[in-house]
């Protein structure tokens, strides 16, 4: 659809003055996109860190950790993590990592950054909805962050948090008094956050397009934010007073999740009526969608990516963006596949196990599309071009294992065990963060007008691609053996055996972790003191190259672009080179 | 750069693929009726992504090898058809699979949980708690006492909360924590949880269920071997978890009528 | 000259007098004691055996296994921790520093019951290789909730209020004792033949409560004249279920 009429809103906002309103309470989405981004970064240090102590844990359970006594007296007593404290590091790992990490940075972050720019906007439909949702999720960070110092410590149900263990309150056991409140509160803020910041990017997408840039000649990743989204809204607005259920039934009394007659701590719970499965299916009708509002983001910036540095277009870029509708709206069906054994009408295993299958059409052709672009190509190997490759290997990796937890029978087996886990971790904490870590190496120039360094971006892939797979490969050989998952220590017969495996998957982890390192060395060093960065160091044909780098208040320096051509348009002859960007005037010449 | 990454990816592609057809780490043997069904689909389904794996990691590693080609004049090329082909193939390929793993998969799961259990069935209620399992035998009269959740206190082992003083089908109701059931025998669990939820694992049966608060939950299978196999609990349900378990002895129906006589007259 | 010889014996009762009342010379000066045993009349429940399969480190340290201890009783219907304590009369003493040791061995609390005064220290020990989780269902005290894995330190606490606390072990549900803290320092806990033995005890009149986890209270007033030792028998209903 060809869309040449002007955008529908002219959008002004005075340069800001004084320190507080340029860099704390900004409106301008650059800012807020930073902010995002730093916040993404404390928080996978943190969830990083946990999963640190976690792994110690796991590998040598008897092994005290000097100084953790000092974090936490009751939890560590002597340096040994008790089993109450290692489900609360693993349900804030969860947590952090899930909403903090992967729904901030991919989405929140880059997105609020580039999708003004690349729509050529001069900012976000409503930048002071975009100011108060930042701040809302730094607010909701916090509160969860403070359940580590009060003194029955954090929550400790996982970051699905399964109701009635998360819903009855202290009597249920440590972690689950305040820490779970806690907990719940800040979600539900997380939630309101999201929702609005949903709002803009679809207000922002479907109002603030340049003239000719047409919803078809849209970038890929804007696409994806796009989309993104919509499914957010649909996802957090059932999440949202599902956490609000869950806190009146901690402390109004009610009992939506609680049924009658429950004996814990040897004490009859005054509750009654309530169903524990609608926890279930209310959670997971968000959390199905929220693992593809964690990763979609991380499709679109790679199917923006690769074609710069395969410098050829993206193969079938029609059916891309047909296929992250299709995977968006499946989304919505398949939530129950968490759920196989729960209790729940075995036939509507039957229901969900389909569509779980049937999702993973869209998600092939989209890796072969990938892969496709590769074929015949002439690519540069620069670091987010790596991290692209690294991505639809890893994609691979994790959607495969998909195939035999999608069908009922099979779960029966691997559920619950570290083959979910292995899966999981394949498609969330190594492909989409392969996705950031792309982005950032691509865009960090764009953002602060200076180089990172390549040859230690290529350490931190190279260790980091073989580090992932050894960690997380492993994971299904354990779940194969029926190792379960969210076990403190391994004390049982069967498992006894398997901890050399788990020790191998520590030592992994901890070098991997390691080499995160050097990625945040050359972040800091570059943001501040990296080589000058031209305006278009990669050669990319999408609008936020035809700006600054870093870009002006209003995006584009007053004069907003005029697009003539879709983002796609690489190995052709091109008046810079075998490119032509959207905003070139002249028409591309085939 | 190219060559590196095409190496270092087919080597891990061997490696990853190499260790599960060796089956370095693998299922248990065995022991149940249903359990051939679950196993034959499994291995089925890895095949087919294991194949699926293999080909898309090694063309990614071709391709990217290729593409490192920095001879001069070289020119970029289309993948042969477009986009075309890829949609058709993932369709009818990735298509076909998924009907025919979901039929015959559909049909596996239907014959566990969707099949109603043998009227022969030697019933046993189970309890899942904070952390432990207990299993309640109906003694000679056949018939369980009822429950009460606030008659329930560990301290006399009163488990499931039942009343002897004043029901006498509880008197002889037989509680221990270890699941001892005869082979070769259809056996009907009711699950029921006294506080949160748990679930019932057992990786040799080939059966996993959730426990549900408010609700009872059967679960219906057959052992085909003695022998001593552990139960875990995989659904989070607090602190204990880890440490969730109880054994499952299997063992034959003459060692198990004995066993059972010799718990009654403990009663 | 009858007044002088008068003086000596005057100072020292007056010396004596005070120091009494300050307390350093009473135990050694004019204590007496109150003993005896507590039994049942009726039918106890069965003692049953623990099966502790779940935890097969805790169950091969008992070769035979161990039975529930909410009643335990003795040769001669006598009755097993009963806590007997001095409920009215006692004239008051600060809270002992001697530590109270609760160990956790084989799966099993060691003591069943342990009585302790308020602001006493208590140390708790996991003398096991596998974790335990001690958790005192506190109503009027703080109520706490805490694992010991193997190799931690012991956790040293105390209680402020007098009351009688339920404690549970969460990951061995068979685990269960009673930790009973009372404002007074004069308490015991009956042994395997139910005898118990208060001493310390000035002239005075007391009530001497006995308590049993099942079957409730039992008191009786004693009145101590002098040094002497008053024995007691208390006797409990006891009832099968």
């Amino acid at each position: 659809m060809h869309d040449t009429a002007a955008p529908a809103v002219v959008h002004h906002h005075a340069p800001p003055q004084g320190f507080l309103r340029k860099h704390v309470f900004s409106l301008d989405h650059k800012v807020i996109g930073k902010q995002y981004l730093d916040l993404a970064l404390v928080a996978v240090c943190t969830g990083m860190v946990l999963s640190w102590l976690m792994r110690l844990h796991l590998a040598w359970p008897t092994q005290p950790i000097p100084g953790l006594e000092k974090l936490s007296p009751n939890g560590a007593a002597g340096g040994l993590i008790t089993p109450e404290y290692y489900l609360s590091l693993m349900t804030m790992h969860g947590t952090i990592m899930v909403f903090f990490v992967l729904t901030t940075a991919p989405f929140a972050g880059f997105g609020n950054y580039f999708l003004p720019i690349q729509v050529g906007a001069q900012d976000m439909a409503f930048p002071r909805i975009n100011m108060t949702s930042f701040w809302l999720t730094f607010v909701a960070f916090l509160v969860l962050i403070a359940s580590f110092f009060i003194h029955d410590g954090p929550a400790l149900s996982g970051w699905t948090a399964y109701a009635p263990l998360s819903a009855v309150g202290k009597d249920a056991g440590p972690g689950q008094g305040l820490g779970q409140t806690l907990w719940a509160v800040s979600i539900a803020i997380f939630c309101i956050a999201q929702l609005l910041g949903s709002l803009n990017f679809i207000a922002t997408t479907l109002d603030l397009r340049t003239k000719g840039m047409s919803l078809a000649r849209m970038p890929f990743s804007t696409w994806s934010w796009f989309i993104t989204a919509v499914i957010g809204l649909i996802a957090f607005a059932v999440l949202m007073p599902a956490c609000i259920l869950l806190i009146l039934d901690r402390v109004a009394g009610t009992s939506f999740f609680i049924p009658a007659g429950l004996v814990i701590s040897d004490r009859l719970q005054p509750h009654a009526g309530g169903s524990p499965l609608l926890w279930q299916h209310l959670f997971w009708f968000f959390g199905h969608p929220e693992v593809y509002i964690a990763i979609l983001p991380g499709f679109g910036i790679v199917s923006h990516i690769l074609p710069v540095f395969a410098r050829k277009p993206l193969l079938g870029p029609r059916v891309l963006i047909g296929c992250l509708i299709g995977i968006a709206f499946l989304s919505y069906t398949v939530w129950g596949h968490h759920m196989f054994v729960s209790g729940m009408n075995p036939f509507s295993a039957v229901l969900f196990s389909v569509p779980t299958l049937v999702i993973t059409i869209p998600a092939a052709i989209v890796t072969m599309l990938w892969i496709g672009t590769i074929y015949g190509a002439k690519l540069r190997f620069t670091t987010p071009a790596l991290f692209c490759l690294g991505f639809v290997s890893v994609f691979v990796s994790g959607g495969i294992s998909g195939f035999l937890l999608a069908q009922p029978s099979i779960d029966t087996y691997l559920h619950a065990t570290y083959f979910v886990v292995g899966h999981f971790h394949f498609v969330m904490g190594v492909a989409a963060m392969f996705g950031i870590f792309a982005a950032t190496y691509f865009w960090l120039p764009k953002m602060f007008g200076r180089m990172m360094n390549e040859t230690l971006g290529k350490w931190h892939f190279w260790l980091t691609f073989i580090g992932v797979y050894c960690v997380f490969m492993p994971m299904h050989y354990l779940g194969l053996a029926g190792n379960v998952r969210r076990y403190a220590e391994f004390t049982d017969d069967y498992l006894k055996p398997l901890i050399p495996l788990h020790r191998f998957i520590t030592i992994a982890a901890l070098f991997t972790g390691a080499a995160q390192l050097i990625f945040l060395f050359n972040l800091i060093r570059s943001r501040f003191r990296g080589p000058k960065a031209p305006d278009n160091p990669w050669e990319a044909t999408s609008l936020e190259w035809s700006t600054t780098s870093p870009p002006p208040l209003d995006n584009f320096g007053g004069r907003p672009p005029v697009v003539h051509r879709g983002p796609n348009e690489y190995g052709v002859q091109g008046p810079a080179g075998d490119y032509v960007m959207q905003a070139a005037p002249e028409p591309a010449a085939r | 750069m190219g060559k590196l990454f095409a190496i270092v990816l087919t080597i891990i592609t061997v490696v990853s693929t190499a260790i599960f057809v060796m089956r370095v780490w693998w299922l248990p043997a065995d022991v149940s009726a249903h359990g051939p069904w679950i196993d034959h689909q499994l291995v089925e389904t890895m095949v087919a992504a294991g194949v699926l794996f293999v080909l898309s990691q090694l063309a990614l590693a071709l391709f990217v090898w290729k593409s490192g080609d920095r001879r001069e004049g070289r020119k970029i090329t289309v993948f042969p058809g477009g986009a075309v082909p890829i949609v058709v193939l993932a369709i009818v390929l990735v298509g076909a699979e998924i009907l025919a793993l979901t039929f015959v998969g559909s049909k596996v799961w239907a014959s566990i949980y969707q099949t109603p259990p043998d009227p022969n069935s030697l019933q046993i209620d189970v309890q899942a708690e904070q952390f432990a399992f207990y299993f309640r035998y109906p003694g000679p009269d056949g018939r369980f006492g009822s429950s009460h959740p606030e008659l329930i206190n560990e301290a006399t082992e009163n488990y499931f909360g039942l009343d002897p003083a004043n029901d006498t089908t509880a008197r002889d109701d037989i509680v221990v924590p270890t699941l001892t059931i005869p082979v070769n025998r259809p056996i009907l669990l009711t699950l029921h949880a006294k506080d949160v939820n748990h679930a019932f694992y057992v990786p040799e049966l080939r059966i996993q269920q959730d426990f549900v608060p408010g609700l009872v939950i059967p679960l219906h299978f057959t052992a085909t071997e003695t022998g001593k196999h552990e139960i875990v609990c995989t659904q989070l349900c607090g602190l204990g978890h880890y440490n969730m378990r109880a054994y499952v002895e299997v063992m034959r129906q003459d060692q198990f009528d004995q066993w059972l006589k010799g718990k009654a007259a403990q009663q | 000259m009858r007044t002088r010889s008068m003086l000596i014996p005057a100072t020292a009762v007056l010396v004596l007098g005070a120091l009494a009342r300050s307390g350093v010379v009473r135990a050694a000066a004019a204590a007496g004691a109150i003993s005896g045993t507590v039994t049942y009349t009726g039918t106890p429940p069965k003692a049953k055996p623990i099966d502790m399969a779940k935890e097969p480190a805790c169950a091969q340290q008992h070769a035979t296994p161990v039975t529930t201890e909410a009643v335990v009783t003795g040769p001669g219907n006598a009755l097993r921790w009963v806590v007997v304590y001095i409920s009215a009369g006692d004239q008051g003493a600060a809270a002992s520093a001697a530590g109270v040791r609760y160990d956790q061995k084989g799966c099993q609390y060691i003591p069943h019951v342990v009585a302790l005064q308020v602001n006493q220290p208590l140390d708790i020990y996991n003398s096991d290789s596998n974790s335990h989780n001690i958790h005192p269902l506190a109503k009027v005290n703080p109520e706490w909730n805490k694992s010991q894995p193997k190799g931690a330190p012991p956790i040293h606490t105390k209680f402020e209020q007098p009351e009688f606390i339920p404690v549970k072990c969460n990951i061995h549900p068979w685990m269960h004792g009673y930790f009973v803290v009372l404002t007074t320092a004069h308490s015991t806990v009956t042994d395997e033949n139910g005898g118990f033995t208060l001493t310390g005890l000035p002239p005075g009149k007391y009530t001497v409560t006995a308590w049993h986890e099942q079957f409730g209270t039992q008191s009786q007033e004693v009145t101590i004249s002098g040094t002497e030792t008053k024995t007691i028998h208390l006797v409990f209903k006891a009832t099968p279920y």
